[in-house]
């Protein structure tokens, strides 16, 4: 457990000294949503009918800005390999690394959901199901996109790469997510889409750190 | 038969623009995915003739002129 | 000899490209010619003998080309996860030939399935698109098709393209089952219940029979086809080797 606490702790350390990594992409996420406001005119219907869609694609999209830098500099300096190939076992400090990149990103954005729900006149109603889901979903997403990050680092260009193979896999994320909250704004009371969210999660988080290992391994040997 | 006529075969009932470019694309793809395995295996064949060939005409040019076999081609 | 050491044998064989090659000609002509035979029969019986369908008429007869070719490409997807897995876990150099060769085959007819369901859709549903939960289902593998194939693309050692992919390749498989299942979902969420295209009641066997001829088919078509391909990988990166060298030799020009 000591390995991971150290990897935790260095990664934190890490990402508050690059703190314009973690910023860029929050900052993406409200830029785009004042973008939505604008091209649909602002109108308080729309953009309440809307707003579930729109703020889960963009925690999506902003997800996946910030997954280009998960492995890079570690790449870049050396360190990964050092991570894969010591460490033992080195699927703990995989985690470790995505577990600190979700708070920065996933968790982040959850504590500014509220924000983003109120400038797109979300009801309070729905709100408790946004954060719901974003706080059980949003994890899957750090552990499937890892694997993509994992498998494009070793490549010149890979951010439009990464989208590709990244984003059909966000795809029943995206449909429970948002889903969970258009339920909510209809008067539907019901969990389930949040528990399968929880599924997914869970899945991702049993299956994802050896698929990410395996990919760092190819990806090392470029 | 479920058709009276050839006519009315091509026509499908006033559906024949539906079923026919349905049918019509997947001949398409079906022909597709044979000709370019023929095609590709037929340009690989080609390919390593001519560089044997090749080869062979710079072996012979070696031979030629008292140099040890296969030297230049290293 | 026991069993295991047959087994042993037999498994070691299988991932030599050389005795792949050798053994395979005779296959990929028989897989061929049944699936000439079954697709002829099954399309000409499709087309022109089977009954109109009651409600739909005749475009109802673009089943005989939508259905296989969307069965093929989910299958064909699962076995590129299954090829991976056994290229990750034991290295078989022919699991990294089929995960490339299966690629293109299998794009192409997901492509033509979301293709004749748009075509099939326009008299059915009076639209050529339709965010039902089967055809999303197929625009999500269509995309996860087009990511292998750049993955491939972008990796230039044919080696580390071959296990990328692999590892791509069972995420994606085992992706497939909760895609589909979140997509069932969110039909019932947004749609009210719409007209089924491949359920229609009770379909008598003159309906159903030429569409198991055309699904067993393409699946005779596909594998003559995936035969081809691989021969072709193996000519390929095995071109340096005495006997591919002699096989080129003896071809006649």
């Amino acid at each position: 457990m000591s390995l991971f606490s150290a990897q935790l702790r260095r990664e934190w350390l890490l990402l508050i000294q690059h703190s314009e990594e973690v910023l860029n992409p929050l900052l993406f996420l409200f830029l785009a949503i004042s973008l939505f406001a604008l091209a649909t005119g602002g109108g308080p219907d729309v953009l309440r009918d809307y707003a579930p869609a729109i703020i889960w694609v963009l925690v999506l999209l902003a997800n996946l800005m910030s997954l280009e830098g998960l492995f890079r500099r570690d790449y870049e300096d050396g360190t990964l390999e050092l991570l894969v190939l010591k460490a033992e076992p080195a699927f703990l400090a995989l985690l470790a690394k995505v577990l600190v990149h979700w708070t920065f990103s996933g968790l982040a954005m959850t504590l500014l959901a509220p924000l983003a729900a109120l400038i797109l006149y979300l009801p309070v109603s729905a709100l408790p199901m946004l954060i719901l889901g974003l706080v059980v979903g949003t994890p899957a997403l750090s552990l499937i996109g890892a694997v993509g990050a994992a498998l494009t680092v070793g490549l010149k260009r890979g951010g439009a790469l990464l989208a590709l193979l990244v984003l059909p896999l966000y795809v029943p994320v995206l449909i429970f997510g948002a889903g969970a909250v258009l339920e909510q704004m209809a008067g539907i009371e019901t969990l389930a889409q949040i528990y399968w969210l929880g599924v997914i999660t869970m899945a991702s988080l049993t299956l994802a750190p050896f698929a990410v290992l395996a990919a760092l391994r190819v990806s090392l040997e470029q | 038969m479920s058709f009276a006529s050839f006519g009315d075969f091509l026509a499908m009932g006033g559906h024949g623009l539906y079923v026919w470019l349905a049918y019509g694309s997947a001949a398409i793809v079906v022909a597709a995915n044979v000709l370019s395995v023929r095609s590709a295996r037929r340009r690989f064949f080609r390919q390593a003739r001519a560089l044997e060939r090749q080869k062979a005409a710079q072996a012979a040019r070696s031979v030629d002129s008292n140099q040890m076999p296969g030297e230049e081609t290293k | 000899m026991t069993v295991t050491e047959t087994l042993k044998r037999w498994w070691h064989q299988l991932g030599s490209p050389r005795w792949f090659y050798e053994i395979s000609g005779p296959w990929q002509t028989g897989f061929a010619v049944l699936a000439l035979l079954l697709l002829a029969i099954g399309t000409v019986w499709g087309l022109a003998i089977a009954p109109m369908d009651y409600q739909q008429g005749n475009s109802f007869r673009i089943i005989y080309v939508h259905v296989p070719t969307a069965i093929v490409s989910q299958t064909v997807y699962m076995l590129m996860g299954a090829a991976g897995l056994v290229l990750l876990v034991w290295r078989m150099k022919l699991a990294d030939m089929v995960l490339a060769a299966a690629v293109p085959f299998g794009m192409s007819m997901t492509a033509l399935a979301l293709f004749t369901g748009a075509v099939w859709g326009k008299p059915t549903w009076g639209a050529w698109w339709v965010w039902d939960a089967r055809t999303t289902s197929m625009l999500v593998l269509l995309f996860l098709y087009f990511g292998l194939y750049a993955l491939r693309q972008a990796i230039p050692r044919n080696e580390a393209a071959g296990r990328a992919c692999a590892v791509l390749a069972l995420v994606g498989t085992v992706n497939i089952p909760i895609i589909k299942y979140s997509v069932d979902w969110w039909l019932t969420l947004h749609q009210p219940a719409t007209f089924k295209l491949t359920e229609a009641p009770s379909m008598p066997p003159e309906m159903w029979l030429p569409l198991l001829l055309n699904v067993l088919g393409i699946y005779c078509f596909f594998a003559a086809n995936l035969i081809g391909r691989l021969k072709l990988t193996i000519l390929e990166r095995e071109s340096g080797t005495r006997w591919v060298r002699e096989l080129i030799a003896g071809r006649s020009p």
